[in-house]
């Protein structure tokens, strides 16, 4: 199936080059998304087909591109399998979108040409099989992404994005070399058979493996290396913050995967304490991030923090099971990170959609000028709840099934030997626990303060539905959403050759079990049934429904709500008549930012009086205009990029000095160079 | 025959939760007027309440959405279903399998979502304080419930509740200080969670107060009976959760013929009136905490909870 990816890959950059063409033509539009949409298909098709072949050895193809003595080579295996899967999907529910979205776009030759070459690109990265090969297409992707991003170039908040974006994959980018370059070895072999092949020692693969998590890490957005992520990701179009949130986090997930499963050689216990730590800490600050934030594509990239950092902790726990030597515990926390990961791409889409959508009909991404939007939105406001309710991991929805998988992997992991990880891991159960609580804290407050409650400004009030195709993507992928919570166990059993191949293990098989219930471990440890509960409640509240209505009272009347007596107030409760008495989004976060926020991210609300701009109440009669203002600090700028710019910025003065040296000095630099080399050869040569 | 019994004692027992919930609080009322030295209301006060309100006409908010409408009838679907999976007379029940303690826990949460939305739902600031409040209690009971699952999960080698209930029963857990500190959580978090002194006070319709009451206040009719319902349920699910937990003496086990069921019915009743002596007493003692005191309560279960899940990490015997 491997040929028929490039052939993909080869009919997206025919895509772009149209795009690149004909960018500014209407028609333009329809053909690039919607051949990106069948391509996609196709690429899905051939994944699937790719992972029902079972066993049978796949050969790797050749091609006599690239670096001469190498060639480019390209392979799909299992793993590759399930990411292509989870990439293309991604990419045809993006294309749908946008074929409809992608209408008010007002410049689209400035995104025309990028958007399938981006799609190829991550997918040319999931069936590299050599090193050359991966960092091309892994910059490529970067390219695209950025040139995606600065498609808004024209507003001064995209700029700097671009430009912090740019920097933090460039660095990301680096890490990657150089962590190929000590698998290569000396002798310089860089297709990944040969690395599989020769046993990296253990500090090469230590290192290895530290470099990978920051380079993969930084761009899957783990904490500290995630401050790029919150600024790009929603300053692209929809379509493509969809695509970088949802698909190419996943990628860089995939980059860790294959490089520290597949080709660093031998597991050390601390990798998977780094890893949890990391992934643990990611999870409830990009999640807290998220809750005290106010722009809505803005939460949305933090809280793709949180996913990536719950991903990052299946994987870390799958590697402290890995080199202890259990391997069953080690595929079912594996198998946790790969559900986690196709759960966050659908959902995580889905809203992304839903903001675009949000976005074309209000003008506005701040969450405090919405409200009442379910009125407007009628039915893309339903995919939109579903999807809130997955990425809250609620019952018997996608996100709540692989947090369950997760949290069965850490009931396992006591009899992990080490002490390190005897206390780290109850530890970042709590964090995951808490993120989870955050999560739905969140998206209550994203779904309640953007769709319910009663319009929070003029255009939330003349809000309009958005596009059928829209709506088609996004009603596509909620849909998704169930089915993957209310059969997990298909998804569980379609990843079961991954982890058979990565860690020689795998969850036992799903299939045949009655009421297609999942049971990861042993039916007398924990067993799950999603259909069942989905149908009890269903029935339950349905018969509910049906005796109250058939004993009770059928009537619903309507009246002003509630406003203390407040006439005004009542009497304003018309239909779609903004009115501002109702919580803010920062109000409604305010107890929980004055509890969890206000050491870390030294969260403070202040009332500021305008008048003396200061904090300090005026004198009792003298009435002056105030305001509110709710500041909180990202420490990651502080505690890490402020010191290391300062330092780089030092290091740039200190070398400035060699610039203006005397002759005798440069040449004496010169001498003293190469006796140091030859000395070096005399000795060790 | 093989099928019909277990059946028949599952919906017994899905019944019984739905019948039993609203004589539960109405019996907790009562301890607690009687405490007060106040007549207080009838015992069956409650069902008179929830049959008044079903036949009455629901008024909703001019602006508010399907969802408002909805939600009452996901709220008490989720809560019912949650409170069936819990053992009350007997372990091992038809569908025990189907939801282990987790997926209970997260039922709640899906119970707890929809309210909170429902509340955003009519636009009012009182819907927006409850959901504020709500939130943060929550974003700290959730975790500490989920540590507390872990604790008695680890010790019993089973997330299912049956088999931790069966496991506890037989006593082969013994005395252990990782359970004491997870009964102590668990029970800082039932109180926080079904709304009662000193997090919330069930009574209330004071502004600055309210929690729940907050949330539902714009609740009428049938839609009212069912969350009442669901809140009762609540109640319940958490007296039956720690008495099935740490006190199963009684319960009925597995394929229990007759006797055994009645002994595991008439002990659940005695653990129920325990429960809810205990509740009506230290309610009565105590006074309502400020809500930024809350966060202390409900914080030291989880640090309580996280502390017993450590000490089972480092020594599976404590």
């Amino acid at each position: 199936m491997t040929p028929v990816i490039l052939f993909c890959a080869l009919a997206w950059f025919a895509l772009g080059g149209i795009g690149m063409l004909w960018g500014r033509r209407d028609v333009t539009r329809v053909v690039v998304y919607g051949g990106t949409l069948a391509v996609a298909g196709i690429a899905l098709l051939a994944a699937f087909f790719q992972l029902g072949l079972g066993d049978a050895p796949v050969p790797t193809l050749v091609l006599p591109l690239g670096l001469p003595w190498l060639g480019m080579n390209f392979h799909l295996d299992d793993l590759a399998a399930v990411f292509l899967i989870i990439t293309n999907l991604g990419a045809a529910a993006a294309s749908l979108y946008a074929i409809g979205y992608g209408r008010h776009e007002h410049e689209p030759w400035r995104i025309l040409p990028f958007y399938p070459v981006f799609i190829a690109a991550m997918n040319l990265v999931i069936v590299a099989a050599d090193a050359y090969d991966f960092l091309v297409f892994w910059e490529l992707m970067s390219l695209a992404s950025w040139a995606l991003v600065m498609a808004h170039h024209n507003q001064q908040e995209t700029r700097r994005a671009g430009v912090t974006y740019l920097l933090m994959a460039d660095a990301g980018t680096l890490a990657l070399l150089l962590a190929f370059g000590l698998l290569a070895g000396a002798h310089g072999h860089y297709d990944f058979a040969a690395m599989q092949a020769a046993h990296p020692s253990p500090a090469v693969g230590a290192v290895v493996m530290v470099l990978v998590l920051i380079g993969a890490g930084s761009k899957a957005g783990l904490v500290p290396l995630h401050v790029w992520l919150p600024r790009a990701h929603p300053a692209a179009p929809s379509q493509v913050s969809a695509l970088m949130s949802g698909v190419m986090t996943k990628v860089a997930i995939y980059a860790f995967i294959r490089i520290v499963f597949d080709l660093a050689g031998p597991v050390a216990w601390w990798w998977g304490l780094v890893v949890l730590i990391a992934g643990g800490v990611t999870a409830v600050l990009g999640v807290l991030y998220a809750l005290m934030e106010d722009d809505i594509k803005t939460i949305l990239a933090y809280s793709t923090i949180e996913n990536v950092g719950l991903i990052f902790v299946g994987l870390g726990l799958a590697l402290a099971f890995k080199a202890d030597g259990m391997v069953v515990a080690a595929a079912l926390a594996l198998t946790a990170a790969l559900f986690h990961a196709l759960n966050h791409m659908l959902f995580k889409s889905t809203l992304f959609f839903g903001a675009g959508a949000i976005q074309h009909a209000t003008g506005t991404r701040d969450l405090s000028k919405l409200g009442g939007l379910i009125r407007r939105m009628q039915i893309s406001a339903v995919p939109m709840l579903i999807a809130a309710m997955a990425i809250a991991a609620l019952p018997p929805l996608n996100g709540f099934a692989s947090e369950w998988l997760l949290l069965q992997a850490i009931l396992l992991s006591p009899a992990l030997p080490q002490f390190g990880l005897k206390l780290a891991v109850p530890a970042v159960g709590a964090l995951v626990a808490l993120s989870a609580a955050f999560a739905a804290a969140c998206f209550v407050r994203f779904f309640g303060i953007a769709y319910l409650g009663r319009p929070r400004s003029g255009a939330a009030a003349a809000a309009h539905e958005t596009d059928v195709f829209s709506r088609g993507a996004m009603i596509g992928l909620a849909a998704l959403c169930i089915a993957a919570g209310v059969l997990p166990g298909l998804v569980v059993d379609l990843l079961a050759p991954v982890t058979q191949s990565l860690l020689g293990a795998h969850v036992p098989s799903q299939r045949g079990l009655s009421w297609l219930t999942i049971i990861p471990v042993s039916a007398s440890r924990s067993s799950y049934d999603p259909l069942l509960i989905f149908i009890f409640i269903a029935v339950s509240g349905s018969l509910a429904a049906l005796a109250l209505h058939r004993f009770g009272s059928r009537v619903i009347r309507r009246a002003p709500f509630w406003g203390c007596g407040f006439r005004g107030l009542e009497e304003a409760s018309a239909p779609d008549r903004a009115i501002g008495t109702q919580y803010s989004p920062s109000g409604l976060a305010q107890p929980i930012r004055r509890v969890f926020a206000s050491v870390v991210f030294r969260a403070r609300d202040d009332v500021v009086f305008r008048a003396r701009d200061d904090e300090m109440m005026p004198a009792s009669g003298r009435p002056v205009p105030t305001s509110f203002v709710s500041r909180w600090i990202d420490p990651a700028w502080g505690l890490f990029y402020t010191p290391m710019v300062a330092l780089i910025g030092q290091i740039a003065d200190r070398a400035n000095r060699l610039q203006f040296l005397s002759i005798r000095r440069y040449l004496g630099f010169v001498f003293a160079a190469l006796v140091a080399l030859l000395a070096w050869n005399a000795l060790w040569g | 025959m093989g099928l019909i019994v277990p059946l028949f004692l599952q919906f017994a027992q899905m019944a019984l939760v739905l019948a039993a919930a609203p004589l539960l609080t109405g019996f907790v009322r009562v301890l607690k007027a009687r405490l007060q030295r106040r007549a207080g209301p009838p015992l069956l006060q409650m069902y008179r309440d929830i049959a008044k309100l079903t036949v009455k006409d629901v008024i909703v908010a001019t602006d508010s959405s399907w969802l408002f409408r909805t939600a009452p009838y996901l709220i008490f679907a989720t809560t019912w279903v949650a409170a069936a999976l819990v053992p009350s007379f007997g372990t091992n029940m038809l569908f025990s399998w189907s939801g282990d303690l987790i997926v209970i826990v997260a039922l709640l949460g899906t119970a707890r979502f929809f309210q909170m939305l429902a509340a955003l739902d009519i636009g009012t600031a009182f819907g927006g304080i409850g959901v504020s409040r709500e939130a943060m209690f929550a974003s700290l009971a959730e975790p500490a419930m989920l540590m507390i699952v872990f604790t008695v999960a680890l010790v019993a080698g089973s997330s299912q509740l049956s088999d931790i209930s069966n496991f506890m029963h037989s006593g082969a857990a013994g005395l252990r200080l990782s359970l004491a500190l997870g009964l102590v959580a668990l029970v800082i978090v039932a109180i926080a969670e079904t709304g009662r002194f000193p997090v919330d006070n069930p009574a209330t319709h004071l502004e600055l107060t309210m929690v729940h009451e907050a949330m539902v206040l714009e609740y009428s009719g049938r839609h009212l009976a069912l969350i009442e319902l669901a809140h009762a349920l609540k109640l319940l699910l958490y007296i039956s959760l720690i008495a099935c937990i740490f006190a199963p003496l009684g319960i009925a086990p597995p394929g229990a013929a007759l006797p055994a069921l009645v002994l595991g019915l008439v002990t659940y009743g005695v653990k129920l009136a325990a429960g809810a002596i205990l509740l009506a007493g230290f309610e009565t003692t105590i006074a309502k905490m400020r809500v930024f005191r809350v966060p202390n309560f409900v914080g030291a279960a989880l640090m309580l909870a996280l502390l017993g899940t450590l000490l089972l990490f480092v020594s599976a015997t404590l």
